[in-house]
């Protein structure tokens, strides 16, 4: 697939949302090392393209569930840095008041309805959306995002096959990454590549290169049109790398050296931020312009997660049900 | 006295569980357009559900609102998650209750949390229904009474009826409760005649009230689902013996009546806690201990428990019947809290 298939604006708009996804994991870390914020972190480092393409193509009410490595499927659906970063601190300012944490991470009014800790649950629920889409009479689609380990536990399938069987505009994304927590995607996914198990539920199964803004941007246009045109399902199979452990911290030696310093050589990122100067869509001014207002948006949004007030424990009877229930 | 020694006998009742849960169907679509459901086989095409409540419904209103599912209860509980978060309010039906098992991951972790997780900005309106009880010789996997998971579980919560009026008033009010209920059924009883009317479509069982199916004074009977039925019938016979026994069947299980409850408790000073589930770690253990620490002291006997044996639901007859306890097992139970 041509590279040039994208316009420049729509390109440039792809890395812009690349750059903060990829600063914001850059920070998490960071904040993480300096004993700032402590939490559970699954950096997405390395599939930043995938998100900013959706996200450059999707429409607010559209919705996404995503999963536990899905910060990167939100800030590209325009989850906003204070919240998100509140919330990730644990702080009543925090999108969910410090009660759901960066594995439940929630935001209604961008379509980011639900974020699954249980592999492969991200799918079942979209359907549901996509059938109340279909109920509405409205053309919004419902997205799910999920990692090749999900690809083997029953909920996707079910999923699938619920999806085709009643024809909804539900758009699996699968992003993977190559490692299923620690164990790799050859050893324990049989038949080489998840996108063929479409075949099996009738509907489209695309695998495309992820880090590849045009051919990520063709594949999910389609997917997004057949969805919007009441045409149904498409399973989507991007191809990706996560740059670092299953999760932040642990003891990564189960990936080969090799292939990982092969992977961040290809870093997407960068690449496309070379690619948009040598083509003159940007110069480097500009674009480090950008970074730097980047920068800044995320040091308001930590400075304020840090300022913020922590939940009381009183905060415990209330959401349980909508009406307050006893301690 | 009983609450029912007055009623005229003129004629034999002829209004089933079954009849006041299909007429609850029926009024909920009438009424509210956002009202859809899904599970196995419940459209039309299909017969209207194995119990036949939703027969008529898919060609009455629809088959986007009334659908026919695959056997795949998390896709089925899934999707009346995700119809919920979109301002719709969906009743799935997952047939038989230990077929939740499945899916307990959609009802556990996302049914009941959403809410919570979310902070409080999405919520899942949804109703479960599904339908079990031993009775019909379908052994380990087919009966079970599965409460006290779900009663364990914050965020969901458990209804039971043991009459055509609660099982219509209390799905009317799980429809409408803004949380998710799972509204469990007893098939065994489901066709019984117990009534003489179907309910109007104003009534509702509010969630969280217990009703006072027999009012005495000599011992208190706390129970839910085909449990009830059978303490009303052991009451009905043991007030021949002089012996007055109330029945406060609690229809909702969690959250449950603890007012009504240890009103009657005071009243009575000794309490029997029935169910068809599993005695140990049951419902009636958690009953049991708030009694104990509400009204220690105030009781003439140590609150007593009876429930399902420790074992899978068995398949032959003799070892069905001794599973769990029948009206004279009731009882007993009861006659041992007065010596």
């Amino acid at each position: 697939m041509p590279s040039n298939a994208i316009d420049n604006a729509t390109l440039l708009s792809i890395y812009k949302r690349a750059a903060l996804i990829k600063a914001n994991d850059e920070r998490a870390r960071k904040v993480i090392l300096s004993g700032q914020i402590a939490m559970v972190y699954y950096s997405y480092r390395g599939q930043e393209i995938i998100p900013s393409v959706m996200g450059e193509i999707l429409r607010d009410d559209d919705t996404l569930c995503t999963i536990y490595r899905g910060i990167h499927d939100m800030i590209g659906k325009g989850f906003p840095l204070r919240e998100l970063w509140a919330e990730l601190a644990g702080r009543r300012t925090g999108s969910c008041k410090g009660k759901g944490g960066p594995m439940h991470l929630t935001y209604p009014p961008r379509g980011i309805m639900v974020t699954t800790g249980i592999v492969g649950s991200s799918a079942p629920i979209a359907n549901g959306l996509a059938w109340a889409a279909r109920l509405d009479q409205s053309d919004r689609v419902s997205i799910c995002t999920f990692g090749d380990g999900a690809s083997n536990i029953g909920a996707i399938h079910e999923a699938m096959n619920l999806a085709s069987v009643w024809k909804l505009p539900t758009i699996f994304v699968c992003q993977n990454n190559l490692f299923a927590e620690h164990t790799t995607f050859e050893k324990m996914t049989a038949g080489g590549n998840i996108a063929g198990r479409a075949a099996g539920y009738a509907m489209p199964g695309v695998r495309v290169n992820g880090n590849d803004p045009a051919e990520m941007y063709l594949a999910f246009s389609e997917a997004v049109a057949r969805a919007r045109a009441g045409e149904g399902p498409t399973l989507l199979e991007c191809m990706t790398f996560r740059f670092f452990g299953h999760t932040f911290g642990d003891d990564d030696s189960y990936m080969p050296k090799e292939q990982k310093s092969a992977a961040m050589a290809a870093d997407p990122v960068p690449a496309l931020r070379a690619r948009l100067i040598a083509d003159r869509i940007a110069t480097e001014d500009e674009l480090a312009s950008f970074e730097a207002e980047i920068e800044a948006q995320i040091d308001d949004a930590v400075a304020f997660a840090l300022e913020s007030p922590w939940p009381e424990p009183d905060d415990l009877r209330f959401d349980v049900f909508e009406k307050e229930i006893a301690a | 006295m009983s609450a029912t020694a007055t009623a005229p006998v003129a004629k034999k009742p002829t209004v089933t569980i079954l009849a006041a849960l299909a007429k609850a169907y029926q009024d909920i679509f009438s009424e509210d357009p956002k009202a859809i459901t899904l599970g196995e086989d419940l459209a039309d095409p299909e017969g209207g559900g194995i119990a036949k409540i939703t027969k008529g419904l898919s060609t009455k209103f629809g088959d986007e609102r009334v659908r026919s599912t695959p056997i795949s209860e998390q896709a089925i509980m899934g999707a009346a998650i995700g119809a919920s978060l979109a301002g719709y309010r969906p009743i799935a039906e997952i047939m038989l209750m230990n077929f939740t098992t499945v899916a307990m991951d959609m009802i556990v972790n996302h049914a009941a949390k959403l809410r919570f997780m979310s902070g409080g900005q999405t919520s899942v309106p949804i109703v479960i229904r599904t339908m079990t009880g031993l009775g019909f010789g379908s052994g380990g996997q087919h009966c079970d009474y599965l409460e006290a998971w779900f009663a364990h579980t914050p965020g969901i919560k458990v209804c039971a009826a043991s009459t055509p009026e609660d099982a219509y008033g209390l799905l009317r009010a799980a429809y409408e409760d803004p949380d998710p209920v799972i509204l469990i059924e007893n098939l065994p009883t489901y066709f019984a005649p117990m009534s003489f009317e179907l309910p109007d479509a104003g009534h509702r069982v509010p969630l969280g009230k217990a009703a006072i199916q027999r009012e005495g004074t000599d011992v208190t009977v706390v129970t839910y689902a085909r449990m009830a039925v059978n303490a009303r019938a052991a009451a009905d016979a043991l007030a021949g013996e002089g012996i007055s026994v109330e029945v406060v069947d609690l229809r909702t299980i969690a959250p449950w009546d603890r007012e009504t409850v240890l009103a009657s408790a005071r009243k009575t000073g000794r309490v029997l806690v029935a169910h068809e589930a599993v005695k140990q770690h049951g419902v009636g253990a958690e009953i049991a201990a708030v009694i104990n620490e509400e009204l220690f002291g105030q009781l003439k006997k140590p609150v007593k428990r009876v429930g399902g044996a420790f074992s899978a639901v068995p398949y032959s007859k003799p070892l069905e019947n001794a599973y769990a306890p029948d009206a004279d097992v009731l009882a007993s139970a009861i006659r041992d809290l007065l010596r």
